[in-house]
Parts: structure tokens; C-alpha cells; sequence
């Protein structure tokens, strides 16, 4: 039962590293995490799904290739058709993309290197699970960390995702510029994160997870997870 | 029956291959000059057992379809089975 505090669940495959984290951020910010095993056909009841970033199965074949065929899968697609939220961080962006519930691909960065830095990025749409209590136009500071998170689609693909509006983040300066020296990875028009069509499915390859606690770093994530808390408290009560 | 089949799996022309770029900006340095469009793939080998060639084929085109490739940036091939194990 959800009496006030929405029930967020994150999902360990084998090779998940920030599953830990991202629990911890949803009870910085008030929610109840709730631990989901990739083998379960069970999300527990949650109100939200966090799929975490890592290496599932070493990355093997494709990055999320194989978590992307995992038992609880078949639960996350069932949420999702029914409106539930899902959040798809770094290596879960990839799992959702191979999943086939979120448009496009990731493969390795342009610059062939592994990044960790803080990046900039832009919202393009306040119509998420994640993005409801920002702007668009608005620019948030968080972490990246990963060697293929160059997002890319085919040109008619891409279009479409364009054309409807499907880009959440785009990499940008601190003012919210979009140019080649502010994309990390060699992403097709900067796109850092995308939604569905029903913009209830969001992944990025950026860590909000990471960007909660003031003593560590920059707070960008903090109005993610709120939007996130706030929209699966409104699905729990509906 | 046992058969074994070959799949290759590459990128779709026109995608960013970052591999082929990385490879190809390699070779000068071996003292190739002339080599130019360069793409990494993806090269899996499999033994399949089935009644015969036909429906094991089938079986690998879908192997190949929803786990060997992503069919939003990857193309495959399925190359020619080798006959079957022990001549049975």
C-alpha cells in the first residue's frame, strides 16, 4: 500500500553497479527504494521502475543485447504499456533501447575513449516522468561515465524522433548551447536522452543517481528524481 | 542432424562505425596507404540441431534477428552451413 510515500523499484542484473545509488537517491529524496532482480517475473507492486547503469553481462554481444532479453523484461513491457514510469540510466538506456521499448541505439563514443566528467545539459521537454517540474530550455549539471553512449538511428529514425518531439536531453554548454564541443560522445543532434512516443519510458546516458547529494558533486539530479517521486506517487493514486 | 552455420553480423552503411574509423586510422602507421572504408563486425558461430538444413536455417535467421543483431543499426548474414557432423 502507498500512503504518501511513492515506492520506487531498481532492477540488479548481473553486472549492475549503480543500483546501489540510484536506491540511495530515491530515499535522499524522499521515496522508498525497493530492490527488483532480473530473474523475477515480480516488480513488487512498484509505483515506478528504475533500470541502473553497470555492465550487465559484461557487455557482451551489444551493451544490454542480453539484459534486454531478462525475465523481468516481460514485466517492465507490461508497466510500461499500462502508463507505469521507467527510467533507463546509462547501461539501463541501453537495455531499454535493445528491448525495443525506446527508440535508436548506443554504441561506442566517437573519441573511442571512456568519458567521466560532468556535462551540461539541455531539457527539451517537460513531458516525462522525469522532467515534469523543469523548463524547457533549462540546463542541469550531472555526471557521465561510459565508453558507448554515442546515440544513433538511422536518418528516417531519426527524423521521427525529432519530429515528434521524443528528445528529452541534448548535451550543451552551462547556457544551454548546443555545438559540437559540448557533445561528449559523437551523439546524433547531442541527444543525451530520449522518451517513447507515450512519454512515460525515459532513458539517458547521463546519471542523475549521482547528482543528488550536495557533498559529492553537483545536484542536477535532485529535480529528476523529484518528477520521478511525484509522478509515481500520482500513479499510485489513480 | 547437427549443423553448424556462420553468422556475420555489421553495421548498416551510412551508421558511424567508430571501430573501422579507429582501425583504418591505424594502418598508415604499417605502412598502408591505400586502404580506405573499413568496418569492425560481429562474427558468431553456431551448431544447431534439427530434422534438416531448411528449418535449422530458420532457426539461426531468427537467432540472428532478435539477439545476434540490433535490426536498428546492424544488418546480418547467415553464411552456408557446413554438412552435417559424422555423415550419419
Amino acid at each position: 500500500m502507498t500512503v504518501g510515500t511513492p515506492r520506487v523499484g531498481v532492477i540488479t542484473f548481473p553486472g549492475s553497479l549503480d543500483d546501489g545509488d540510484a536506491l540511495r537517491a530515491i530515499e535522499i529524496m524522499g521515496g522508498e527504494g525497493v530492490a527488483l532482480w532480473h530473474a523475477d517475473h515480480d516488480l513488487q507492486g512498484v509505483d515506478a521502475v528504475i533500470l541502473p547503469g553497470g555492465f550487465s553481462y559484461g557487455d557482451y554481444l551489444r551493451c544490454g543485447a542480453i539484459a534486454g532479453h531478462a525475465p523481468i523484461l516481460d514485466d517492465v513491457r507490461v508497466f510500461a504499456d499500462r502508463g507505469g514510469p521507467v527510467l533507463g540510466i546509462c547501461n539501463g538506456f541501453q537495455i531499454l533501447c535493445e528491448a525495443g521499448l525506446l527508440p535508436g541505439a548506443l554504441i561506442r563514443n566517437a573519441s573511442l575513449r571512456f568519458i567521466c566528467r560532468d556535462v551540461f545539459l539541455r531539457v527539451e521537454t517537460s513531458q516525462t516522468p522525469v522532467t515534469g517540474e523543469l523548463v524547457p530550455g533549462e540546463v542541469i549539471e550531472i555526471p557521465v561515465k561510459h565508453g558507448e553512449g554515442q546515440y544513433i538511428a538511422t536518418s528516417e529514425q531519426l527524423r521521427a524522433i525529432e519530429d515528434e518531439g521524443l528528445v528529452v536531453f541534448r548535451y550543451a554548454d552551462r547556457t544551454g548551447v548546443v555545438g559540437e564541443g559540448s557533445n561528449p560522445n559523437g551523439s546524433l543532434d547531442a541527444i543525451a536522452g530520449v522518451r517513447n512516443e507515450a512519454g512515460n519510458v525515459v532513458g539517458l546516458m547521463p546519471h542523475p543517481e549521482h547528482a543528488v547529494d550536495p557533498d559529492v558533486g553537483p545536484t542536477g539530479g535532485q529535480p529528476l528524481f523529484a518528477a520521478l517521486l511525484a509522478s509515481a506517487l500520482a500513479g499510485a493514486r489513480a | 542432424m547437427r549443423f553448424t552455420f556462420e553468422v556475420l553480423v555489421t553495421l548498416k552503411h551510412g551508421l558511424a562505425d567508430p571501430q573501422g574509423k579507429a582501425v583504418e586510422a591505424s594502418l598508415p602507421a604499417l605502412g598502408f596507404t591505400d586502404v580506405s572504408d573499413v568496418h569492425v563486425g560481429r562474427h558468431v558461430r553456431l551448431d544447431v540441431e534439427a530434422p534438416n538444413e531448411p528449418e535449422a536455417r530458420t532457426q539461426v535467421k531468427e537467432i540472428a534477428r532478435r539477439l545476434l543483431s540490433n535490426p536498428v543499426i546492424e544488418d546480418f548474414r547467415v553464411l552456408e552451413s557446413s554438412a552435417p557432423e559424422g555423415g550419419a
